[in-house]
């Protein structure tokens, strides 16, 4: 589904990201982890097209996608959430999810309609199912900081991508709302037959959840493995997991 | 929700047609020039309110349009009904130039890039003697033929500034409404969302530039149109309209109103263009005193004039739910 060959990327000679590798199948679930400035983010903004690879390949459903523009990555089947918080807070509930529809629609050239009732009941069923119906008239930008997170997951999906691509979804969350959030992502994962791969702190979270597991260390990709064997991994053990496992 | 949508334009429109009869003939002056400042802050709003670009050079795209219809009625004698749309197209035109380098920048860098264009545009406008009439403008542009006008039904008893000014009402209202449908359409939710966040917007789909450019392009080509008919209402085509000056002018209309509001610039340009004329009948420091009244205005309503109507309708209602309660 997802392979990523070589991937190098270097800001002023620092070595962000070294020869990073993966491959991610099909409604497989893979986590990336590793200590803060191990490189995660920019590996992912690397997958996503914010950054352009120095060096490597990206390849999406067997189409190398490496560095083209983001908006052509998400038309290409691949939905993106992001650190932090990345809504449209002047927006309502409603018009975010629903703006993500019309986009991936290719509804977004069309200045002759009323855009208010378009996709109404697409997008009440896509909030119910991440759970925010109830707030649909809600500026977003007001909500809980988990509930923005389910709402920016909402938006990720409006575009019905093949793979999801989630950096910290539980970032900032109380234990409850991590707790949510996960299950919510396990169901939505399950019901669309989504690819995951995701960045998280939260080690129960991801032993939880990941089918496989990465690790990077400074910029390398240090081991690669089902959750019991990067838990056994002696070098994961001593620069990372430590007390967690 | 769409049952209790009140067609506003059409309500203004009816309401302000009456003008010429009822009111006294500066007012029918002032209330043409308001009409056509109403437009240009509207356009500009699609940048700075809906789509969150700040542009300090949009008086070049006002400015083109009045020289391109003065040029071609004063000049080439063209009649209004193809100089018009033509001050539209011309302005839409050097928009898409000017648009694609500034959808390149950012911020305070985007806003730059529009201002250096105005400038160029002003000094071409001031040096080209042979097109333009350099520092001395365009003289005597003239009106429109609305002879026409002298059959239809009480029109006729007006005089020639009447009638301008019922023509004018009619194209504002027309490309005021046309700015409306664009703002409601799916276009114009995918603009509020590049406003509201830009990488977010890339990663639902949207190629941001592109969609900046249009709207630059849609907003410089009402601007020209508004440009053109100020050039027949002033009776002249000159540097001035495309001077910066004038850029502020209309952003200060349009914050003054309340960018967020899609009235708001039309409110702005109201209060303006009245306080303005209603100072300088009583003092030549009227720049002054203008500015202190603008100050005022700003800090106490930052929403600007509609901002503040809301809140207090707000708290009035609160008030008396309150009341209610008791």
């Amino acid at each position: 589904m997802l392979e990523i060959t070589g991937l190098h990327k270097s800001f002023a000679g620092f070595v962000a990201v070294n020869e990073v590798s993966l491959t991610v199948a099909e409604r497989q679930i893979v986590a990336v982890i590793g200590p803060n400035g191990a490189g995660k983010s920019t590996f992912f903004n690397l997958i996503t097209g914010h950054l352009r690879p120095d060096g490597g390949r990206v390849m999406l459903n067997g189409r190398d996608v490496t560095g083209i523009a983001p908006h052509r990555i998400c038309a290409l089947g691949m939905g993106r959430s992001f650190q932090l918080t990345n809504i449209f807070p002047r927006l309502t509930v409603f018009e975010n999810v629903q703006a993500a529809l019309l986009a991936h629609r290719g509804k977004g050239r069309d200045f002759l309609s009323r855009a208010e009732a378009m996709f109404r009941d697409e997008t009440m069923a896509l909030l119910a199912s991440i759970g925010l119906a109830s707030q649909a008239g809600t500026v977003a930008g007001v909500l809980a900081y988990g509930n923005q997170k389910q709402l920016e997951l909402g938006i990720a999906l409006a575009s019905d991508p093949k793979v999801l691509l989630l950096d910290e979804p539980t970032a900032g969350m109380s234990a409850n709302e991590t707790h949510e959030t996960i299950a919510l992502l396990e169901r939505i994962a399950e019901q669309r037959g989504l690819t995951l791969l995701f960045t998280e702190h939260d080690m129960e979270v991801v032993f939880r959840i990941a089918h496989k597991i990465a690790v990077l260390y400074q910029g390398r990709k240090l081991a690669e493995g089902a959750p019991e064997e990067v838990r056994a991994n002696a070098d994961v053990r001593r620069v990372y997991l430590g007390g967690h496992a | 929700m769409s049952a209790r949508r009140i067609p506003w334009t059409l309500l203004i429109f009816l309401a302000l047609l009456p003008l010429p009869w009822i009111g006294s003939r500066y007012q029918t002056f002032l209330g043409t020039e308001i009409a056509i400042d109403a437009l240009f802050a509207v356009s500009l709003n699609l940048l700075l309110g809906t789509t969150g670009l700040v542009s300090f050079g949009h008086v070049a795209y006002f400015g083109i349009g009045s020289y391109v219809c003065g040029i071609l009625m004063k000049t080439y004698g063209l009649p209004f009904v193809l100089a018009f749309p033509a001050a539209g197209l011309g302005a839409a035109l050097f928009a898409v130039v000017f648009g694609f380098f500034c959808v390149r920048l950012t911020k305070i860098y985007f806003a730059m890039l529009t201002l250096a264009f105005s400038q160029i545009v002003w000094a071409v406008c001031f040096k080209w003697n042979a097109v333009t009439g350099g520092d001395q403008g365009i003289a005597d542009v003239p009106f429109p033929n609305m002879h026409w006008m002298a059959s239809l039904p009480y029109v006729g008893d007006l005089n020639i500034n009447g009638r301008f000014y019922l023509l004018s009402l009619v194209l504002v209202a027309v490309c005021i409404a046309a700015i409306g449908q664009i703002t409601r359409s799916p276009f114009g939710r995918m603009l509020t969302a590049i406003r509201d966040n830009r990488e977010r917007a890339a990663f639902i789909g949207l190629n941001v530039r592109a969609y900046e450019l249009s709207v630059f392009v849609v907003a410089g080509g009402f601007a020209g149109l508004s440009g053109a008919l100020y050039g027949i209402f002033n009776r002249g085509v000159f540097p001035d309209y495309v001077f910066w000056p004038k850029s502020a002018e209309v952003m200060i209309m349009t914050i003054l109103g309340g960018m967020n509001y899609f009235w708001g610039p039309t409110v702005g340009a109201f209060v303006l263009v009245w306080l303005n004329q209603e100072i300088t009948n009583y003092t030549q420091y009227w720049p002054a005193v203008l500015g202190s009244i603008l100050l005022i205005l700003l800090f106490a309503l930052p929403g600007g004039i509609l901002g503040g109507l809301a809140r207090g309708g707000a708290a009035l209602r609160r008030l008396l739910a309150g009341r209610g309660d008791a």
